[in-house]
């Protein structure tokens, strides 16, 4: 029996950390928005590392917080070690992560969404999606109750008809041990949309007590501690440290022992895995000169026992597992307290979406998270973000949010997996990045945070703020510029010091500090008058001086880039009607669908040949347009 | 890096190869047209390209102003936008050397600069500056289409060999040592040795010498097999392996009386009245037992189809049998000169010996071999064989990308002499990558990204 059960704008399916952004950002933005989720207990859980960030994940949850979204907050109030990796290298890869008590997480996450006007949040399984018309129309959930929704997005991570492996062991089950999402995979099926099968899987989770530090290293956080969100002050906490040992022969050669025993080798396993997130197993038997793996303890928690062994992800059986375990250093003695698994689920092919993330033919469907195939917390979030506020729009008639690949990693995460089929689950890494000197986590603020107050979800409070650093940002670059350093015996005695030539002439000090050896902070003595500024300001001040020569060249290559995105292409184009183009390339273009020139020049196959193609066809659309519009005025 | 598609900067490409008249068009279109070929063009007398009026036509020199050498004797018209083909400020430069001068004359332009033309990309510009009418744009969209899809098969084509193998080389190398670097900063905490700047200095370093010998190969031609590829095909024993050297003047291919001496393929250059050809020498072509011999054979019936002429020997004194028939037949649709060889006595009864259309000759005596090389140079010349001009194209452009591989391989070097950090030395590497791969015609891909996981144990 079904039965109707209310009037939403907004339906969203899933709270992971997808889910969580996307209603949050509905909400917010006043829509009615419904949150649905297969488990209470289950929002914004952190089913596999208890951390978040890192390289260029940590630049995503950045953005997510410079354009209104949550992540950032919620990791700032619960985190328990922070690092800022990449510290030995340059301002653009500089990239934090923190790890996080994934109950506080989960929690603090949980409390925002059921205290937000305009959310409702319900425990309740989606089975069926309502499509008319190339409509979106709602979402029914197992109890038989339906929901009408102006607009609905997927965020259904990895739960969709998931299957759970540790060896032999097989059956249906969703990650952490909670229930899968069986029927709702037929449904989408049954709408026109296709699904493919993708893979990932995590370690074990071992008890602290049975653990021997000693003979591991240790991993500090670092102090002070540098909050994601730009809206934290200070993060004061006592941190709790990681511990890191190795993998060795013994272990390895269980493994080659029982290899055979892996489901990847019984061929069960039939989704595709990513390389970047390699089993143990997959580890030994790809790089078998290698000796020892790197294995990473981290725990899951201030008040739990719990601890994650990142590098030994595997599919083996559990006795296999405790076994390998057993021969690393410091884990002789360990107890498994979750064994681990892997798991492959379905999931759309993106190449379906548009870059608003909106369902290509099914209008007003939003997919986001790793139903689009991405892996990681952040890469959720970070589309859940976006679909959210492309669902409002859409309500709301405004024209998508869509960043490109020069404004943030959320424009290339979302660019890429629209445009290249990957096949394998998507992480955001910074060599992925054409832009990666713009696009770095120390200028998210500056990049996105007028956007995001533009769309609402930035208060005027914290927009003031915002335009008060970036005066003062401004402003310290051009007194820099008036500073003047002479060639004196004190100054050159100070550069003799840092192992400079001596001046020979009066140079600014905006023009000494692109000298690598010299920084803002060491140059304050020829710098008298210097303000008092927060550190945030002077950082992005030295590093827009220090590497405005690459950055000025990058933005040059923007600009180029921008002709190309700024010429659309309709999606419904009949690529098989235009002269010249290649087959491979009609074929690429109609499967993709491209909304801009400079998109179809990202698809493989697309040549530059086509793209020259596409803009005579543009201009001969364009002019024919105009004929015709002169006829009937 | 970029590939400007849209018209604003100045490009520059042959737009008439040389034709039977011996003169070739450089066409150079865009704002910066007059100015650029101000800076190589030396006019005679007190005339000025730059301040002269529209459509008018100077004589002078092009002059390399690097070293200040003349190069050709040219006639230069200068005509303002916007009435030119491509609405924009065309510079043409009518050049009268022969294909070498005016290649290099085409490597001046692109030095001031300018950026080699895209396959149909004036007539491209011309429509987009609504030159050309509506009804002409799907003409222009197959011209684009139709002559990429040539110039990528003859820049692939021209590639083989010992340039493509060093082109693949270095870009295995470039892959190697950028994925090194991104892993470095993207598995920070990761068992990766880091990249230590020696290793940057001696593989950058290396990268460069072997450009510049590269470079230096082509400026002599030495590296580029480019040029028409001519065909030396016949029988065992009827001299093909004779005329080769005789062309070269230099005994390059083994001459026995045995028959079925040469067998594999060779091949060599030589310029005639300025034009590079190809000369390649084949196994003779006969039924054999010999695996070896067979497959010196297979290669040169491969050949006929990629040849742009055909140089057919026959021996004078033999009739032509069903198996030279066959042969003959094989080659009946391509443009071929026919060889009546042996005829050391050259006498009026040679030349009806086996009729028309047989030219008679010896390589022994040297009997008319300046009429081979007028006629082989006629055939070009007249138009018959036309890849001349886009030899030059794709050759130019070869040159050109290297160049520009080789800047930004020095603009790392400097990066890191200057003590940037890893990651902008990276963005020089990855423009040197893109240059390099443009020469194949490869797409910028997930290269470097594949590369780290194949090399690299990372991830959780
Ligand atoms: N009399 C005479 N002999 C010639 C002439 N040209 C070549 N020969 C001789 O013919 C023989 C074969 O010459 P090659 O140049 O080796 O012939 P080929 O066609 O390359 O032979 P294969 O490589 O065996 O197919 C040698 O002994 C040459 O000296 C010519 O014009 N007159
Ligand atoms: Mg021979």
């Amino acid at each position: 029996m079904t039965y109707f059960a209310g009037n939403y704008d907004v339906i969203v399916v899933g709270a992971g950390h997808a889910g969580s952004e996307a209603a949050l950002a509905s909400a917010r933005l006043g829509q009615k928005t419904l949150l649905l989720t297969i488990n209470l207990d289950a929002v914004a859980m952190l089913p596999c590392n208890p951390s978040i960030g890192g390289t260029g994940k940590g630049h995503l949850v950045r953005e997510i917080d410079a354009l209104g979204g949550e992540m950032g907050k919620i990791i700032d109030q619960t985190m328990i070690q922070c690092r800022m990796l990449n510290t030995g290298k340059g301002p653009a890869v500089h990239s934090l992560r923190a790890q996080t008590d994934k109950w506080d997480y989960q929690n603090a996450m949980r409390s925002v969404i059921e205290n937000q006007d305009n959310l409702t949040l319900k425990q309740q399984e989606a089975v069926e999606l309502f499509v008319d018309g190339g409509k979106v129309k709602g979402v029914g959930v197992q109890t038989g109750a339906v929901y009408h929704g102006k607009t609905v997005i997927l965020c259904t991570g990895t739960y969709l008809r998931a299957k759970i492996f540790i060896g032999e062991t097989q059956f249906y089950g969703g990650p952490g041990g909670l229930a899968p999402s069986m029927a709702f995979s037929d449904s989408l099926e049954k709408c026109g949309i296709p699904l493919q099968r993708f893979k990932t899987g995590t370690p074990a989770r071992v008890d602290k007590r049975t653990l021997d530090f000693s003979k591991m290293s240790v991993q500090e956080g670092d102090v002070p501690i540098v909050p994601f969100s730009f809206d934290t002050e200070a993060i004061d906490i006592e941190q709790i440290p990681c511990y890191l040992t190795y993998t060795n022969e013994e272990g390895h050669q269980i493994i080659r022992e029982n290899i055979t025993r892996s489901p990847l080798h019984l061929g069960d396993i039939k989704g595709v895995g990513a390389r970047y997130c390699p089993s143990i197993e997959t580890k030994v038997e790809r790089f078998a000169d290698k000796d020892r793996h790197q294995v990473f303890i981290e725990p899951e928690g201030r008040y739990s026992n719990e601890l994650y062994v990142q590098g030994m992800s595997s599919c083996l059986p559990e006795e296999v597992q405790i076994s390998v375990y057993r021969t690393v250093p410091g884990m002789e003695k360990v107890e498994i307290m979750r064994p681990a698994y892997a798991i492959d689920y379905d999931c759309i092919i993106p190449g379906n979406l548009t870059a608003s993330l909106e369902y290509m033919g099914i209008e007003g469907l939003f997919c986001a998270g790793q139903i689009n195939g991405t892996s990681g917390y952040e890469e959720a979030a970070a589309q859940g973000l976006i679909a959210g506020i492309n669902a409002v729009h859409k309500i709301q008639g405004k024209p998508p949010l869509i960043l490109d690949r020069s404004q943030a990693y959320i424009g290339v995460l979302i660019d890429d997996i629209i445009t290249k089929s990957a096949d394998e689950p998507y992480r955001m890494m910074t060599s992925r990045s054409e832009y990666r000197l713009l696009l770095r986590q120390d200028n998210a603020d500056l990049r996105l945070t007028p956007t995001g107050y533009d769309i609402g979800l930035i208060s005027e409070e914290r927009y003031q703020r915002f335009l008060k650093k970036r005066e003062q940002i401004e402003a310290e670059k051009q007194r820099l510029q008036q500073v003047l350093v002479r060639p004196e015996t004190e100054v050159n005695s100070w550069l003799a010091s840092l192992g400079q030539p001596n001046l020979k002439n009066t140079f600014s000090l905006a023009e000494l500090l692109k000298r690598p050896q010299i920084t803002y902070a060491n140059s304050r003595l020829v710098d008298p008058q210097r303000p008092e500024l927060p550190q945030p300001v002077w950082e992005q001040v030295e590093v827009q001086i220090k590497y405005a020569g690459y950055i000025d060249k990058q933005i040059g290559q923007v600009r180029q880039f921008q002709k190309l995105e700024n010429k659309r292409l309709a999606t419904d184009l009949d690529y098989r009607a235009i002269h010249g183009l290649r087959i491979e390339a009609i074929e690429k273009l109609c499967s993709i669908r491209p909304e801009s020139v400079g998109q179809a020049g990202r698809i493989s196959g697309v040549s530059p040949a086509d793209i020259s193609v596409l803009l005579v066809y543009l201009d001969q659309q364009k002019r024919l347009k105009e004929g015709s519009g002169d006829d009937h005025s | 890096m970029h590939r400007q598609y849209l018209s604003e900067d100045t490009i520059a490409a042959v737009a008439t190869g040389m034709g039977s008249s011996g003169i070739g068009i450089i066409r150079i279109s865009g704002p910066e047209a007059v100015s650029v070929a101000s800076k190589i063009f030396t006019p005679k007398g007190s005339q000025n390209l730059e301040t002269c009026e529209s459509h008018k036509l100077l004589y002078g020199h092009i002059v390399d102003p690097q070293t200040a050498q003349r190069v050709d004797e040219v006639l230069v018209s200068k005509m303002k936008a916007p009435h030119t083909y491509t609405r924009e400020d065309v510079v043409e430069i009518n050049c009268h050397g022969g294909i070498v001068p005016m290649q290099k004359t085409l490597a001046l332009v692109l030095q001031e600069g300018v950026r080699l033309a895209e396959p149909g990309e004036f007539t491209k510009r011309a429509f987009l500056n609504g030159r050309l009418d509506l009804t002409q744009a799907e003409a222009v969209m197959d011209i684009i289409g139709a002559k990429s899809e040539k110039n990528l098969q003859l820049s692939l084509y021209q590639l083989e060999g010992a340039l493509s193998k060093s082109i693949d080389a270095m870009e295995d190398t470039l892959i190697d040592l950028l994925s090194f670097i991104e892993a470095n900063i993207d598995y920070p905490e990761y068992d990766i040795e880091e990249v230590s700047e020696t290793r940057l200095v001696e593989t950058v370093s290396a990268l460069v010498k072997k450009t510049k010998a590269l470079l230096e190969g082509a400026q002599t031609g030495r590296i580029y097999k480019e040029g028409i590829a001519t065909l030396i095909l016949g029988e065992p024993n009827v001299g093909k392996s004779s005329l080769l050297n005789a062309l070269l003047m230099s005994e390059r291919a083994i001459v026995t009386e045995i028959p079925g001496t040469t067998r594999d393929i060779i091949e060599e250059t030589v310029t005639i009245q300025g034009i590079p050809f190809k000369l390649i020498d084949t196994a003779g072509i006969r039924e054999t037992d010999n695996i070896v011999e067979q497959i010196g054979v297979d290669k040169a019936v491969d050949w006929i189809e990629r040849a742009d002429l055909i140089l057919f020997m026959h021996d004078i004194n033999k009739p032509i049998d069903a198996e030279d028939q066959a042969l003959l037949d094989l080659v009946a649709n391509r443009q071929t000169l026919y060889l009546a060889n042996k005829a050391d006595n050259l006498n009026t009864a040679d030349e009806g010996k086996l009729g028309s259309p047989w030219m008679p000759i010896s390589v022994l005596e040297g009997h008319n071999i300046d009429r081979l090389k007028e006629q082989m140079a006629a055939v070009v010349l007249s138009g018959k064989v036309s890849a001349e001009s886009d030899f030059l194209i794709t050759n130019v452009r070869h040159i050109r990308l290297l160049e520009l591989f080789q800047r930004a391989l020095e603009q790392a070097l400097e990066t890191l002499d200057s003590g940037m950090p890893l990651e902008m030395i990276s963005i020089d590497l990855q423009d040197a990558l893109a240059y390099l791969r443009e020469i194949s015609g490869k797409q910028i891909d997930e290269a470097v990204i594949h590369r780290i996981f194949e090399n690299f144990c990372v991830g959780k």
